[in-house]
């Protein structure tokens, strides 16, 4: 099988970086989008390493949407191809900041959602002529039914998880596979100092791994690690008088 | 793999009880964090007892700092950020024919961390510590400069940083020589041992043949008894597929009640044990060999909440080793796992690395209050009037004057030390406050 070609934005996210961990072990030809020039130029070693065959890396500003096309096409003729896109790029406010100053929460949704989706589209136009590909998206669990603590982040992801809903089924009959993955609270820098759901915190790389299954079988909607599923399906059960009681 | 939960990181001995506060690090191109309070690194909290702990402020959690900057596969050089595991180093070396050059009983090490304790392993007769193997590191210091040093570059601060308990900043990277090896397996024998004489031996033989040797010691033996063990060798050999190193079988899911360590039970174990070795060559992965308890996951809960206490000492012969067996047998508090090892006369790179031409025993005791301090202090002192040292690594327990007696080379140490820097440990053993 020859290389697997895969481009992720947001490269520099824990979570990014363990799933592209995975395609490098395989010898994946690897395009990495990420802000900082200096956390990417180290993500792209670890890679090299590990045992990418190809690297292409470029440091942007996500929140550009008007390069977003561009940067994606290059991204596309460096690996010569795209067989499979992560968007992976996002933040967490903390939820008091964000309510307090309305520019935090723009700045979520702007990055979470906006960005996300505008990456989203422009992949999605390339796999769709191309008539090939996985577009796979971290949404969130937070997206499945909003919480007092963090619905600011919520909302960002839940507009995210819609989006990749209808995207999925625009570009099922054109080849194209939309995988939509809902990791929980993850053990990542972005989680440091922060509660979380239950006080449940997994780790990253059994995260990563899952995500990399998940993209290379084609699942269209999962958790990570999986027992969230569970967990959610009760949580957005429950009747909202019933839920608003609930500190969780 | 840190076994930390509500009250923050702990040590692997879980001696002593604290709440730490920890910060996590992302990137080593970023600053310290601005805490007007000292600092520790933090790797997989593997250390016994509070050489990986810093009441006084918060510890750098360096997990996050786990990327592989550079590998030749010709020459086996390796550079890669501190907070990776040797595991990690293994499981991406192996392939390609390398080995990490020195392993200590885990694979849940961080590569920060075997430099800081300058740890050791079971080839120690020829390859000496883990500190000789590396040709540089950065040391991001508390004023927030870098320094790269190596055996040769800023060689006075790199043999305060090997072995240097995380005391002199915050190792981002290290660049290492990894060891060529014909493969991932081993070909390990087992010999039981009736006397601390015949183990004299089989070591003095063993240590031309064969790249590890270490043994087991019955550590509730008495008397004719005391000083009987087993002792295995092994060499790494070529042939058949990588295995993956194994995620943990089992995990300890609770702490174990008091009862599970008691003496009877310990008895028990270590009369099984002794009759476990089949005579013989047998072929077995290097993980299973060398990292034997990896194979269970958060094993330090079998000791209880109370937690556990390591005694690791070098002494300079088996006169010294039977007065430590003796000593531990007779206090009645049984150690569980005992490990022998010489250690050759390969200098150790570090002012205060640990390993010095002798005999090194490794005893391991429930916590149990008074009782086991009492019996900690009485090891001490047999160690120090045989002119030997404790492993600081493992200890949670050792006084200043022990310390200093153990490592003269202290108060040379203490001037590398970083203003930014503190620990439990050398909160307990270091410069008495002005």
């Amino acid at each position: 099988m020859p290389p697997r070609r895969v481009l992720i934005v947001g490269a520099t996210s824990a979570i990014a970086q363990a799933v592209a961990r995975m395609y490098a072990q395989q010898g994946a030809r690897l395009a990495l989008l990420a802000r900082n020039r200096q956390y990417l130029d180290t993500v792209a070693s670890d890679l090299r390493v590990r045992g990418a065959s190809a690297l292409w890396t470029e440091a942007a500003d996500l929140l550009d949407l008007e390069r977003h096309q561009a940067l994606v096409d290059q991204a596309q003729q460096a690996l010569g191809g795209l067989d499979v896109a992560l968007v992976a790029h996002g933040v967490l406010p903390v939820q008091a900041e964000a309510l307090a100053d309305r520019r935090i929460a723009a700045v979520c949704w702007q990055t979470n959602f906006v960005s996300a989706a505008s990456f989203l589209e422009a992949v999605a136009q390339r796999m769709e002529e191309a008539g090939q590909g996985t577009l796979g998206v971290v949404s969130s669990v937070a997206g499945d039914r909003g919480r007092a603590g963090n619905y600011v982040y919520g909302a960002s992801k839940a507009a995210l998880s819609a989006y990749a809903s209808g995207l999925g089924q625009r570009l099922a009959s054109k080849g194209v596979r939309v995988v939509l993955v809902k990791p929980g609270p993850v053990d990542t820098p972005m989680m440091a100092g922060r509660p979380s759901l239950g006080g449940l915190l997994a780790d990253v790389d059994v995260v990563g791994r899952r995500i990399h299954r998940g993209l290379e079988r084609g699942w269209r909607v999962f958790y990570a690690p999986g027992y969230w599923r569970l967990i959610m399906g009760v949580l957005k059960l429950l009747p909202t008088a019933l839920y608003e009681r609930l500190k969780v | 793999m840190a076994s930390g939960d509500a009250s923050g990181p702990s040590s692997w001995g879980r001696n002593p009880h604290t709440v730490q506060r920890a910060v996590a690090l992302a990137w080593a191109s970023d600053a310290l964090p601005a805490t007007p309070e000292p600092l520790l690194p933090y790797g997989m909290g593997r250390s016994y007892g509070d050489v990986c702990l810093n009441p006084a402020g918060p510890v750098l959690l360096t997990r996050g700092l786990r990327r592989f900057l550079a590998f030749d596969a010709q020459t086996g050089v390796l550079r890669c950020e501190a907070g990776c595991t040797l595991g990690e180093v293994a499981e991406l070396s192996l392939p390609r024919g390398f080995f990490p050059p020195v392993v200590p009983g885990t694979r849940f090490i961080t590569v920060g961390g075997a430099v800081a304790n300058d740890v050791h392993g079971k080839n120690h007769h020829r390859a000496g510590t883990f500190g000789r193997h590396v040709r540089a590191l950065e040391l991001l210091r508390g004023d927030g400069t870098r320094v790269v040093c190596g055996p040769s570059a800023s060689a006075e601060l790199f043999r305060a940083t090997v072995g240097g308990l995380g005391l002199t900043g915050l190792i981002t990277w290290v660049e290492l020589q990894l060891a060529p090896v014909p493969g991932a397996w081993m070909e390990v024998q087992a010999t039981p041992f009736a006397t601390l004489e015949r183990f004299a031996e089989l070591t003095a033989e063993s240590d031309k043949t064969h790249a590890y040797t270490v043994a087991w010691v019955d550590g509730l033996a008495r008397g004719s008894a005391l000083g009987r063990g087993i002792f295995f060798r092994g060499n790494h050999v070529s042939g058949g597929e990588v295995p993956r190193a194994p995620e943990p079988r089992w995990r300890i899911p609770f702490d174990a009640p008091d009862a599970l360590l008691s003496t009877p039970l310990v008895r028990a174990f270590n009369a099984l044990y002794r009759r476990w070795p089949r005579p013989g060559t047998r072929r077995v992965s290097a993980w299973s060999f060398l990292h034997p308890l990896d194979a269970v996951g958060a094993w330090n809960r079998l000791y209880g909440a109370r937690g556990l206490f390591q005694h690791q000492s070098v002494v300079p012969g088996a006169q010294g080793v039977r007065e430590l067996l003796a000593t531990a047998a007779d206090s009645g508090q049984g150690s569980f796992l005992t490990v022998l090892k010489t250690f050759s006369d390969v200098p150790s790179p570090g002012l205060l690395s640990f390993p010095r031409p002798g005999w090194t025993l490794a005893l391991d005791f429930p916590g149990r209050g008074e009782a086991t301090a009492r019996l900690l202090s009485r090891l001490d002192a047999v160690v120090r009037a045989h002119g030997g040292r404790v492993y600081p690594a493992k200890d949670a327990h050792m006084s200043r004057d022990t310390f200093r007696a153990g490592y003269p080379t202290w108060k040379a140490f203490s001037a590398h030390v970083d203003a930014r820097f503190s620990s439990g440990f050398w909160q307990r053993v270091g410069p008495e406050a002005v």
